[in-house]
């Protein structure tokens, strides 16, 4: 029996953004990233239809985390106070395509750090790497308005990832974004029909499509994950079937979520395994469940698995094989 | 949705005032009207204003393409008014070729000379054929199903690509005696048509047709395109300038989840960019 053809032609794609600036392009990295891409669905069609590889931004936080487990701050022990090391050895010991800057510490419920603060971690985490960084807002409305504005200036010309934007939150940072040369993340809260607005509200004040990275909210194994995987995979469609309102690459948040599950993280687990294994595991297999379902920028901190991810990454884009 | 808009028409008076009096101003307005109100191709057929068609369809196509590079759609019964256009056109971003119907009385082979002009004018070269034979237009729903059979299925013998191919199970004025039952059985063949290959061919209809003489044109335009989308209708030659009627569309494929919804979905289905 012969094989019948199923190849499927899609009238549209997923954009390509590259993130960061050399030298020549007017900032300060070494090297440039680019996503998207992609053509076809997840692992269909030919090599060629499957776009950029994907990518790995770890985490760096602003400010020491108090509430990681023991697991997840071995790796860093040394430069968890120092986030210039901490990102240094992101890059240069677990291989990071990316850093993400997370600003933890300007929330008002934790450090409550003002703006200056950020600028300068901003800039010692430029200083101290030189690939492309993404610039990740506290969550607070109000704090992330009047802090991450000045962080955007700080990096202009870096052509930075900053974000992020939601339906009732997009004006300023969307505004500054774009004065400063970055690309921007739009957000929602796992609603495919908010994420469509935010980026045509977004779109409205100027932004160019071609510059957003959406952040469709990620869930865990075990909490959530079907949900963001099955947005995940409906933009895609949505962006293979013409709908350039979808049409971005997508970045979601692995490792803040993986380490929210007690699963990961529970010590004192007796029959669960060994809590050394149980949460870089289970933030491997959430990342490479989402992987599965489309996602260009995998946010994620335990080193182990992120070895594992990349390793993964490596073997199914090897245009090689 | 394929929006085909249909104001570059001679039998419009503003046209072929245009056309006898060479304006070109006219028809590069209507061309960038239209494609800003969401025209995915625009219709150009010389209508009744001039002796020479083959000329004057050479002339609209130029004076289209000299300002504007949405793609076109042909229209012409006659194979060599289309052939002349194709001569000066850029196809790259595509072209219909509209129409002919399965046979012609006068030409048994008119279906197989669009096909070879659309292969001809590149990758991305389809046409629209009518449910129509040498005996006329039907007017049951088998007829009009089996006249779609034998197209998609000459289509097939000549490889022609099915996904290249529009059929339009043609629209009759309903206000005509005894032609209401029309509209119903063209949806009825439609619900047929879809199943004739997969993926299905592309169907088309030329809506204003559908209301000519009667007094509620446009709502009856538009009612009729919400139904016929429901039926599988994936193109439509309109009045894009009807913004109504744009609305309409836009609300209908976001109901049948051929668009995602968003708070703002009219504003980007009009700009042609919402999917």
């Amino acid at each position: 029996m012969t094989v019948p053809e199923v190849a499927e032609s899609f009238t549209g794609s997923v954009n390509k953004v590259t993130l960061g600036a050399t030298k020549e392009e007017g900032g300060t990295r070494s090297r440039t990233v680019t996503v998207g891409g992609a053509c076809n669905v997840v692992y269909g069609g030919s090599v060629e239809q499957a776009g950029e590889k994907p990518v790995i931004a770890m985490d760096v936080l602003d400010i020491k985390p108090t509430d990681w487990p023991d697991v997840l701050a071995e790796p860093y022990k040394d430069v968890l106070d120092s986030p210039g090391e901490w990102a240094k050895k992101c890059v240069e010991e677990f291989g990071a395509d990316l850093v993400c800057l997370k600003f933890d510490g300007i929330h008002p419920d934790k450090e409550d750090k003002d703006a200056a603060y950020a600028v300068a971690v901003t800039q010692e985490v430029l200083k101290a790497i030189g690939v492309p960084v993404v610039l990740w807002g506290c969550g607070n409305d109000d704090k992330d308005n009047q802090v991450m504005p000045k962080v955007s200036e700080s990096a202009k010309g870096e052509n930075c990832l900053i974000g992020t934007v939601a339906e009732d939150n997009y004006k300023a940072l969307t505004a500054i974004a774009l004065a400063d040369g970055h690309k921007l993340i739009t957000a929602a809260p796992l609603d495919i029909n908010i994420a469509k607005q935010v980026n045509i509200l977004v779109s409205d004040m100027g932004f160019p499509l071609e510059r957003i990275i959406t952040f469709q909210s990620t869930g865990a194994l075990g909490y959530g994950i079907e949900y963001a995987y099955s947005i995940q995979e409906r933009q895609r469609l949505a962006a293979l079937g013409g709908d350039k309102m979808m049409a971005m690459p997508v970045i979601c948040d692995v490792g803040y979520e993986s380490w929210r599950a007690k699963e990961a993280k529970l010590a004192d687990a007796p029959g669960w395994g060994d809590v050394g294994d149980r949460g870089p595991m289970w933030e491997a297999t959430t990342a490479i469940c989402l992987l599965q379902a489309g996602v260009d920028i995998i946010r994620m901190r335990h080193p182990r698995a992120v070895a594992v991810v990349k390793k993964f990454i490596e073997q199914l884009w090897n245009r090689e094989a | 949705m394929i929006i085909i808009a249909e104001r570059i028409n001679g039998m419009f008076t503003n046209v072929k005032e245009a056309i006898s009096g060479k304006n070109k101003e006219v028809i590069q307005e209507l061309a960038k009207k239209q494609t800003d109100a969401g025209a995915s191709y625009l219709d150009v057929n010389v209508g009744t204003a001039a002796a020479d068609q083959e000329g004057t369809m050479q002339w609209l196509v130029e004076t289209i393409q000299e300002t504007c590079s949405t793609p076109l759609c042909l229209d012409s019964q006659k194979p060599a008014v289309i052939a002349a256009g194709l001569k000066v056109i850029n196809a790259e971003n595509g072209v219909i070729l509209n129409s002919s119907p399965l046979n012609r009385k006068s030409d048994e082979e008119i279906l197989d000379k669009y096909m070879e002009m659309a292969q001809n004018a590149g990758p991305k070269g389809s046409i629209i054929a009518l449910t129509m034979d040498k005996n006329g237009v039907p007017q049951d729903i088998d007829t009009r199903v089996a006249i779609a059979a034998e197209i998609v299925q000459k289509a097939m013998e000549k490889g022609f690509d099915t996904q290249r191919l529009f059929i339009d199970p043609i629209v009759l004025p309903v206000k005509v005696p005894n032609a209401q039952v029309q509209p119903g059985n063209m949806l009825a063949a439609m619900d047929q048509i879809g199943m004739l290959c997969d993926p299905p061919p592309h169907m088309t209809i030329g809506l204003s047709n559908l209301s000519q003489g009667a007094v509620e044109r446009s709502l009856i335009n538009r009612v009729f395109l919400a139904i016929a989308v429901s039926h599988g209708l994936d193109s439509a030659i309109v009045d894009v300038l009807d913004g109504k009627l744009m609305d309409v569309l836009a609300t209908a494929e976001m109901l049948m989840n051929k668009q995602l919804y968003s708070d703002s979905y009219l504003k980007v289905y009009a700009s042609g960019s919402g999917g």
